[in-house]
């Protein structure tokens, strides 16, 4: 068995997330350096706060300010920060009772170590110096000896409210298709096509994912196809993608490889996009150094006759 | 759906389980290549065939794999041409069974096979569970699987159900009684290890792997033609608590409590219950709530803390409790998965032989 191929594989998105009034409320509140909370139909105060009751799941909007000082009602101590996490140096996962809330908050405590801190330690929030209206512009809790703090009298109402966040996200990996797709990739690299054969149907898949679709069993029976191929259906594509330096418009077409039982798709070129058709006879063309078919181009044969390929629409 | 049974509603049970060896990478597997061989081991012991499936409903997530639709991949498994009736929950496959139960029930299938799959180790499975977090106020901050459980152990510890010995005991506990679970991928003697987040050592926290099961489910006399003993579901139910971690008694499980009760398990005891615990202090919190004292065997297959692959891992405590069922080894055991952190989201099945 050749060697399972593995590469890196980063999946990264800027998640754009709009804001409800009382989330809006409470983040916008965190950019001017106050704390609310959302008082429950039975008198709690709900900070973070939410716009439903997490019990009775009654509407909630009566905002209320809390003290940017407050209690740890558990913790736990953090020696090895990982990436995105609130502080770089070790630090203390807490969550935080502010004064005035009925219910607590998660966030980092910046202590030098464990014994700095315990179930009922007194913190304070020590806020960012960039604010944008985020969970993050609270940088993290440090610990305080004095009173309460006072609350500034804000009534959940700012001039110009935060509407929404940008939460970026990353995730790495180290991605392996497995047995049957990495010999399909490997072979790709000497410019062969090669799929598995059904034990049960003899359908030949490509690319094999080491399973047949239509009987559920395993393949592999490994079997060279093509290289050459028929149209058996397309589109014309007019829309331009982005980071990709094709000129528009062009044809994306499913292409049954000879032997195949199962079309895959490739891009058709080296002939007006206007003329391509269903039987049309294809074959690759490789590019230097690339691990997969440019496109396919005419061949130049007879078109094939629609009985020969109608089974792999 | 609750203990007290509706007239006329049938009769469900698990009639097959099957689950792969758990294993911290499977490198050389796609998801479909690691699930086909309990697919067919569950077929080959009803004597089924995929065509002979009512319906299909499958576990996984997308996270894990990194790849939208992933779970389209794992049905060429199923034999999903020509078309079968089938769904996907983006959960443990726990929640795919009660979807296939309530499918049962409504009588438009007689069998079905449940399914469900993960692999942790492409990603850093720490940082992909936070992405399952409250995406305005926690997920920004990243905290990771292991701190959220640290939390509640010391909640637990601070209320004094715990010290650090006991939870060290559960983690003991399981590994021990996993030496007799060839599947099971932490067994025997485990170093309690270091703080992975205090209070918690690496001994308190589950294994990373991979790994996949399968159930299959049948209704009425189906249910006896297919199983000798068949694990009739007498009760299953799921709840969920509020999100926000600060909203919660960390120390306590009510939803698994609430899911338990409507799923008719404190009618009468159970002799068997597999829990699904990662953490050592998740074990105590729901021991408690479910009301389970010494005379019980919990987690005689080792539980979470001796195999833990995501997506799975549910799905085979509610396997491990119907297999007992149908060796003969248990008469009535209790089932359950969990999902989210924290215990956040619990679902509790009753299962049952027939008298002997
Ligand atoms: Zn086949």
């Amino acid at each position: 068995m050749p060697e399972v191929l593995k590469a890196p594989l980063v999946v990264e998105f800027p998640f754009t997330r709009s804001l409800g009034p009382v989330q809006s409320a409470f983040l916008t509140g965190l950019r001017e350096r106050i704390v609310l909370g959302v008082k429950t139909t039975d008198g709690r105060t709900l900070v973070p706060p939410v716009e439903y009751d997490p019990v009775t799941a009654d509407d909630l909007r009566d905002l209320v300010e809390v003290a940017a000082t407050g209690t740890v009602t558990t913790w736990a101590w953090n020696h090895a920060p990982r990436r995105g996490q609130p502080l770089d140096t070790p630090f203390a996962w807490v969550l935080v009772r502010l004064d005035g809330a009925d219910t607590a908050l998660l966030h980092a405590l910046d202590v030098p170590g464990p014994d700095a801190v315990r179930t009922g330690t007194r913190v304070r929030i020590r806020w960012a110096e960039e604010r944008t209206g985020a969970i993050t512009d609270i940088a993290c809790f440090e610990p305080h000896d004095g009173d309460p703090a006072e609350p500034t009298g804000s009534t959940g109402e700012f001039a110009d409210p935060v509407t929404g966040i940008v939460a970026p996200a990353r995730l790495d990996y180290s991605y392996s298709p497995g047995r049957a797709q990495s010999a399909y990739i490997e072979e790709l690299s000497t410019r062969r096509t090669v799929g598995e054969r059904c034990p049960s149907c003899h359908k030949v898949y490509v690319p094999p994912r080491g399973a047949c679709p239509t009987c559920g069993v395993p393949t592999a029976e490994q079997v060279e196809v093509g290289p050459r191929g028929t149209v058996t259906t397309f589109c014309i594509v007019n829309i331009k993608a982005k980071n990709l330096d094709i000129e528009v418009p062009y044809v994306y077409a499913h292409i049954a490889l000879d032997g195949a039982g199962l079309a895959l798709h490739g891009r058709i070129g080296g002939i007006p996009y206007d003329q391509v058709r269903m039987g049309l006879r294809v074959e690759p063309v490789w590019t230097d150094g690339a691990r997969y078919p440019d496109h396919y181009r005419p061949t130049g044969e007879p078109d094939a006759d629609y009985d020969a390929y109608k089974e792999l629409l | 759906m609750t203990g007290e049974e509706t007239p006329g509603a049938r009769d469900i049970a698990v009639v097959a389980f099957a689950q792969t060896d758990v294993l911290r990478t499977t490198d050389e597997l796609s998801e479909v290549e690691m699930l086909m061989p309990v697919l067919h081991s569950v077929l080959d012991r009803t004597g089924l065939k995929t065509a002979d499936i009512g319906f299909t409903c499958s576990g996984s997530s997308d996270y894990l794999a990194g790849r939208a639709f992933s779970f389209t991949l794992a049905l060429d498994g199923v034999g999903a041409w020509p078309p079968i009736s089938e769904s996907h929950v983006e959960m443990d496959g726990a929640w795919a069974l009660y979807e296939a139960w309530t499918k049962l029930l409504t009588g438009d299938a007689d069998t079905a096979l449940v399914y469900s799959y993960g692999k942790s180790s492409p990603g850093s499975l720490r940082d992909v569970l936070t992405r399952q977090l409250d995406p305005y106020y926690v997920a920004p901050l990243w905290p990771d699987s292991v701190a959220l459980a640290a939390l509640q152990a010391q909640a637990l510890i601070d209320a004094g159900q715990a010290d650090e010995s006991a939870l060290a005991a559960v983690g003991a506990r399981s590994r021990r009684v996993a030496t007799l679970n060839s599947h099971a991928q932490l067994r025997g003697t485990v170093p309690q290890g270091d703080y992975a987040v205090r209070p918690l050592r690496t001994g308190d926290c589950p294994p990373v792997g991979d790994g996949a099961a399968a159930v299959i489910l049948a209704a009425g006399e189906r249910a006896r033609d297919l199983c000798s003993r068949p694990a009739w579901i007498r009760g299953i139910d799921h709840r969920i608590e509020a999100h926000s971690l600060g909203v919660r008694d960390l120390t306590d499980s009510p939803s698994t409590r609430l899911a338990a009760e409507k799923a008719g398990a404190f009618e009468r005891p159970v002799d068997t219950a597999e829990l699904h615990a990662p953490f050592s202090a998740q074990e105590i919190v729901l021991r408690k709530a479910l009301r389970l004292d010494d005379s019980v065997r919990v987690n005689l297959s080792g539980g979470a803390l001796a195999a833990n692959p995501m997506m799975a891992a549910g799905l085979i405590r509610l396997g491990e409790a119907a297999a007992r069922i149908h060796r003969g080894e248990s008469d009535r055991a209790l089932g359950h998965a969990t999902s989210g952190p924290c215990l956040q989201q619990n679902l509790v099945a009753v299962l049952e032989g027939d008298a002997r």
